[in-house]
């Protein structure tokens, strides 16, 4: 598509993003597979002088039982209620969930409710019987990376790195993959759409990278909720993730960057899976395709330290992006505690050159 | 229309999921399940929109209903704006509603989704939980997992993140009154009752197949996580 038709496109799908005073609702895959992800989001936020209020009281969504069909529609829709009065509670109208499966959950809740204020009154009942509790449903509601698209430019405009080879001068060169439920199930709920999303192309751009376009853009990672849980399944789920590999390898991306905490997941251990399995890498000599979530790459190009960001908890390793970039870093600290504490380090893969 | 069929139509999912579907097929043709599997999302509508109750109740004992992995790429294609994937949790939520679930080997699947992430809903407030993944389940993790599991509260702590403790932020522990409120939410909305259901179809099952039945991860759990007859694809 011409890059005027983009630009079209991507106007008719602007959303509104609340400027401050966030109610975060953590996600449980991001926190537990990348844990530094979330703290580099909020020290972002910090940074920028946002106000976010961080709930302890704050649980699952319930999105992969949900998804996964173990738990009815009005359990779901009730702990969601639950989490707007924690919101309403706090005094904050702005929700910003973590989790694209929670993201295109609330944005369903609350389409469903426009439509059918009943249903809306009997998860109210719920809720009250349930909890005590009443709520009021958010002003605003923006996925985390909505938030640090929108200050996509202040970001850049306070970093120590550009997404570009220092050697070449050329920019990097990225592959963008967002999470099916952020824009597939409500298009105009998503920034650019669901066929051209814009949400992860206009960090790259600003931060000084390249956005790749190649057939299996649009293609799901595989995660299917019971495909990837149950593990007769998983088949679906690494034949999902090779057919963006294959597709995506002959652009020959320095990094794919995601927005979804299941995405970067399964695009990472199937690299290794497929290596394992095959003998096949799609990276340089021999490596995989580092991926990153967009905290980590917006916490790469502030100059925060890589180890402080979680990249060591990836099994397809970073340092070729850093390296390229000409991030300063410390190897030998990578799989260190606390004051340097010497924590060992994993064993390596049997093909994919870590 | 018949019994199941009207407790079909009910579900809100499919009021909303379907409007006279003009077979196009274009959902089967974006579909990664289909990209994987036998399987026709086009086809299952059109079971449905017949409302034709024995191919109804045939549907709800298939294998076809599990191949779905619910990431809604047909919800975008579609030019009726229509849902396959929004009938899909439809089908298979009467499916075990009814305990027809247990006539398939995916459909059996659900007692370990039901132990695997169910249970951690209600024990630790998380869908999944790093001290409740069995890595011995999840070899696809990777030799970085092995790591990050021996050396998990170091390593949580080199992050600056909340693990094990009662404060916000990431990995924190669920207060017991938050679970409380979770537990309750479930019996109140129906989440414990279709649980028990779960449970007690599957030892039904286990039963007439001779499998030992207990809880977590006893026999019947291995059999359905792991079963695979290849005739799928």
């Amino acid at each position: 598509m011409i890059e005027e038709g983009k630009e079209k496109v991507w106007k008719d799908y602007q959303k509104e993003i609340a400027e401050d005073n966030y109610f975060y609702a953590r996600s449980c895959i991001r926190q537990n597979f990348f844990p530094g992800s979330e703290v580099a989001f909020l020290r972002i936020l910090k940074e920028l002088g946002k106000n976010l209020f961080d709930d302890p009281r704050h649980t699952t969504c319930t999105g992969i039982a949900y998804h996964s069909d173990i738990v009815p529609f009005d359990t779901t829709m009730t702990v969601v209620a639950r989490h707007f009065a924690l919101m309403t509670e706090a005094g904050l109208k702005n929700f910003v969930p973590s989790c694209i499966t929670s993201f295109g959950i609330y944005t369903e809740v609350l389409e469903l409710w426009r439509h059918h204020p009943e249903i809306e009154q009997k998860i109210k009942e719920n809720l009250l019987k349930a909890t005590g509790r009443t709520f009021e449903k958010p002003e605003n509601l923006a996925h985390s990376s909505d938030i640090i698209y929108k200050f996509r430019n202040e970001i850049a405009n306070k970093s120590k790195y550009r997404l570009v080879n220092k050697e070449t001068g050329k920019p990097l060169r990225v592959v963008e993959h967002i999470g099916c439920h952020y824009s597939k199930m409500f298009p105009e709920k998503g920034v650019g759409g669901a066929e051209y999303p814009l949400v992860l192309t206009g960090m790259v751009q600003a931060w000084g990278g390249e956005v790749i376009d190649y057939p299996e853009r649009r293609q799901c990672c595989g995660f299917g909720f019971r495909q990837y849980i149950v593990q007769a399944n998983r088949g679906y789920s690494v034949a999902c993730s090779k057919k963006k590999f294959e597709s995506m390898a002959p652009y020959k991306p320095d990094l794919i960057l995601t927005n979804c905490p299941g995405c970067p997941y399964f695009l990472d251990r199937w690299q290794y899976v497929v290596s394992e399995m095959e003998g096949v890498t799609y990276g340089e000599n021999n490596g995989g395709i580092p991926v990153f979530t967009y905290e980590e790459l917006a916490g790469m190009v502030l100059g925060y330290n890589p180890w402080d960001l979680g990249l060591q908890l990836h099994q397809v390793p970073v340092e070729p992006v850093l390296d390229k970039i000409g991030v300063q870093y410390k190897k030998e600290d990578k799989y260190k505690g606390v004051n340097g504490k010497d924590l060992g380090r994993p064993e390596s893969p049997s093909c994919l050159k870590i | 229309m018949g019994k199941i069929t009207d407790l079909l139509f009910k579900d809100i999912h499919v009021e909303d999921g379907l409007s006279a579907c003009i077979n196009c097929g274009t959902c089967t043709a974006i579909c990664p399940a289909a990209g994987f599997y036998h399987y026709s999302p086009r086809e299952i509508v059109d079971t449905v929109q017949s409302k034709n109750e024995l191919k109804i109740i045939d549907l709800l004992k298939s294998e076809q209903i599990w191949y779905c992995g619910e990431c809604m790429s047909c919800k975008t294609r579609c030019p009726r704006n229509n849902t396959p994937g929004m009938i899909i949790i439809a089908l298979r939520s009467l499916s075990q509603e009814l305990g027809y679930f247990t006539e398939s080997e995916k459909g059996r699947q659900q007692l370990a989704v039901k132990r695997i992430i169910g249970e951690a809903i209600l024990n630790k407030g998380y869908c999944v939980h790093i001290d409740q993944i069995e890595t011995g389940l999840h070899p696809e993790q990777g030799p970085v997992w092995d790591w990050f599991k021996e050396n998990v509260e170091q390593v949580h702590e080199r992050l600056g993140t909340a693990y094990k403790k009662n404060t916000a932020g990431v990995m924190r522990n669920i207060a017991q009154e938050d679970l409380d409120e979770l537990d309750k939410i479930f019996e109140v909305t129906g989440a414990h009752d279709r649980f028990r259901k779960i449970e007690e179809f599957s030892k039904q099952k286990a039963r007439d197949l001779r499998i030992e039945f207990d809880k977590g991860i006893d026999e019947y759990f291995l059999h359905v996580y792991q079963s695979n007859c290849g005739k799928h694809y």
